[in-house]
């Protein structure tokens, strides 16, 4: 069994921040391990513009935001290996790898960051009816098919779910010549970004059907017609809605998730709601040692978030191989009314300022979301505009948090006044 | 007025502009201000995507405008990148065409390739 200090499951985004803040820390024998070709993560098939508006004050596309972080990287003595995949992990910090370079082997880590990324709902997630016919993919997949190998997926193209990956592929199909005749949505509002809808969809005069879905595939070998519906507020299919059309492709953006079967392997806590580790405000999972930070832990809408929040994870694994971790009373963070989820947690009182991420169930304007202790409200923080599609994040300084007194805290969205 | 979402960054604020004399109201940045008038006299986009290289181990080099370009000559440059053939090694940044569809943008590669 050979040993590292650190182990960063995952070289995309979250595992780059995370190994080059752990670095600047003083750690100095941080071991990645990636499963793809490259390092990058999914930034190598997102060609598209968008991406580090916050961490580098400008726009640029996944692969060069991918690259700014391998320039950095490289230029420590952070050892990335790629081709390798990761097929245990334990409590006691061992993970069990494979590559064609080196073989089978164990490692025992220090410290191990996860930043394995979340991977797409697929058709059998969703359960739709219909023929199993060829011609049905994931956005992600058609994504890496034209921008990384360099295929056409097909000529026309129906979107279900108007998640940002939806959306881009909807531009993407398009500009490369291929008809994009409608995207459906079954929430009445759409799950991406308001930017994505107006440059993807408007920019191209492609329809936008919220409040609808597929309810029927047809086709024997490949794809001919796709039946589209109008939903009820209980999101059922109303019959006599039907809209047929004929097309070649189906491309499903119906969700992403924490891609978290290591974290359960090794025995560390998930959250129903996020699907992802539970942690403390330093990113460490219910196992000492263990960090979680990046889509593995929630999903997150720019990558940005992603890095900053991996600079944090990356930080605490250092501090925890240097023998500091925080500590203090546990102060739980318990999601209330509108609110799905909450990262953190919990937190360590008397751990500082503390950031929560978190999202809202429904569409929301001019709101406020407060935080409650007990039945005293501690903190109000005004909102114009809250989305889904959107996280929100409020700050919680220290001086707050010293003064709590009990031991949950609640994070909820004030109810409209009418 | 006519109602915007500002696409310059990914809040996405919802902008007011006013047709006469381009005032933007709702932006959260000065930038703002620039994509809502903008949007009215000339819309711009940069434009993504990939062109066909040679001698690496990649298919597919991603590439992008260095400025945005005219709404209306978007699938002009697509044509124009569709027939390029790049050989590897190619840097970031790299022009590897320029003034695409008449425009005063470059087409430049955003990866490196080795």
């Amino acid at each position: 069994m050979t040993t590292h200090e650190l182990v960063i499951i995952g070289g995309g985004p979250a595992g780059l921040a995370a190994a080059l803040s752990a670095w600047e820390q003083g750690v100095r024998d941080i071991l990645i391990l990636e499963r793809d070709k490259e390092a990058g993560g999914i930034l190598n098939q997102c060609i598209h513009n968008g991406f580090g508006l916050h961490r580098f004050q400008e726009e640029l596309t996944g692969p060069e935001y991918a690259g700014r972080y391998l320039d950095l990287v490289g230029k420590t003595g952070v050892q990335i290996r790629t081709d390798t995949m990761v097929l245990d992990l334990d409590e006691r910090r061992v993970l069990h790898t494979i590559s064609p370079q080196y073989g089978y082997e164990a490692i025992q880590a220090g410290a191990v960051v996860l930043a394995m990324g979340c991977r797409e709902r697929t058709r059998g997630a969703i359960s739709i009816p219909g023929a199993r016919c060829s011609g049905i993919f994931t956005a992600g997949a058609a994504q890496r098919f034209l921008n990384i190998e360099g295929y056409m997926v097909g000529k026309r193209v129906v979107i279900l779910g108007s998640g940002d990956i939806g959306l881009i592929m909807a531009r993407r199909m398009t500009l490369e010549g291929a008809k994009v005749l409608a995207c459906v949505e079954l929430m009445p509002y759409s799950g991406g970004l308001n930017r994505n809808i107006v440059q993807c969809l408007n920019d191209f005069d492609i329809p936008l059907y919220l409040s609808h879905t597929v309810t029927d595939i047809r086709g024997k070998d490949r794809l001919a017609q796709v039946v589209v519906s109008q939903v009820d507020e209980t999101r059922a299919p109303i019959a006599g809605t039907e809209m047929v059309f004929d097309c070649d492709t189906l491309l499903l953006s119906v969700g992403l998730l924490p891609e978290n079967e290591l974290s359960r392997q090794a025995g560390v806590v998930i959250d129903r709601r996020t699907n992802g580790p539970v942690v403390w405000e330093n990113r460490e999972t219910s196992i000492p040692g263990v960090f979680a930070c990046g889509n593995v832990l929630h999903v997150h809408d720019l990558v940005d978030y992603v890095s900053a929040e991996s600079e944090a994870a990356g930080r605490a694994a250092a501090a925890f191989l240097q023998g500091k971790s925080p500590e203090g009373p546990e102060l739980k963070l318990e999601p209330g009314f509108d609110v799905g989820y909450t990262v953190p947690q919990h937190v360590h009182k008397g751990a500082g300022d503390v950031e929560i991420f978190f999202r809202v169930r429904s569409v929301r304007r001019n709101t406020a979301i407060r935080v409650r202790d007990g039945q005293t409200q501690i903190a109000r923080f005004r909102r114009e505009h809250m989305a889904p599609g959107e996280m929100e994040t409020i700050k919680l300084p220290r001086v707050l948090l010293d003064r709590v007194q009990g031991d949950t805290l609640t994070i909820e969205i004030e109810e409209a006044e009418a | 007025m006519k109602e915007l979402i500002c696409i310059t960054c990914p809040k996405g604020c919802h902008l007011k502009v006013d047709e006469k004399t381009f005032a933007v109201t709702g932006n959260a940045c000065p930038r703002g201000a620039v994509y809502g008038e903008n949007e009215l006299r000339n819309p711009v986009r940069v434009l993504t995507s990939t062109v066909a290289v040679l001698g690496s181990g990649a298919q597919r080099l991603p590439v992008k405008t260095d400025r945005p370009i005219p709404k209306g000559k978007l699938f002009a440059a697509m044509d124009e990148l569709n027939k390029l053939r790049i050989s590897a090694p190619v840097h970031v940044g790299d022009v590897l065409l320029p003034h695409i569809a008449g425009t005063d943008s470059n087409l430049v590669a955003t990866k490196t390739l080795l």
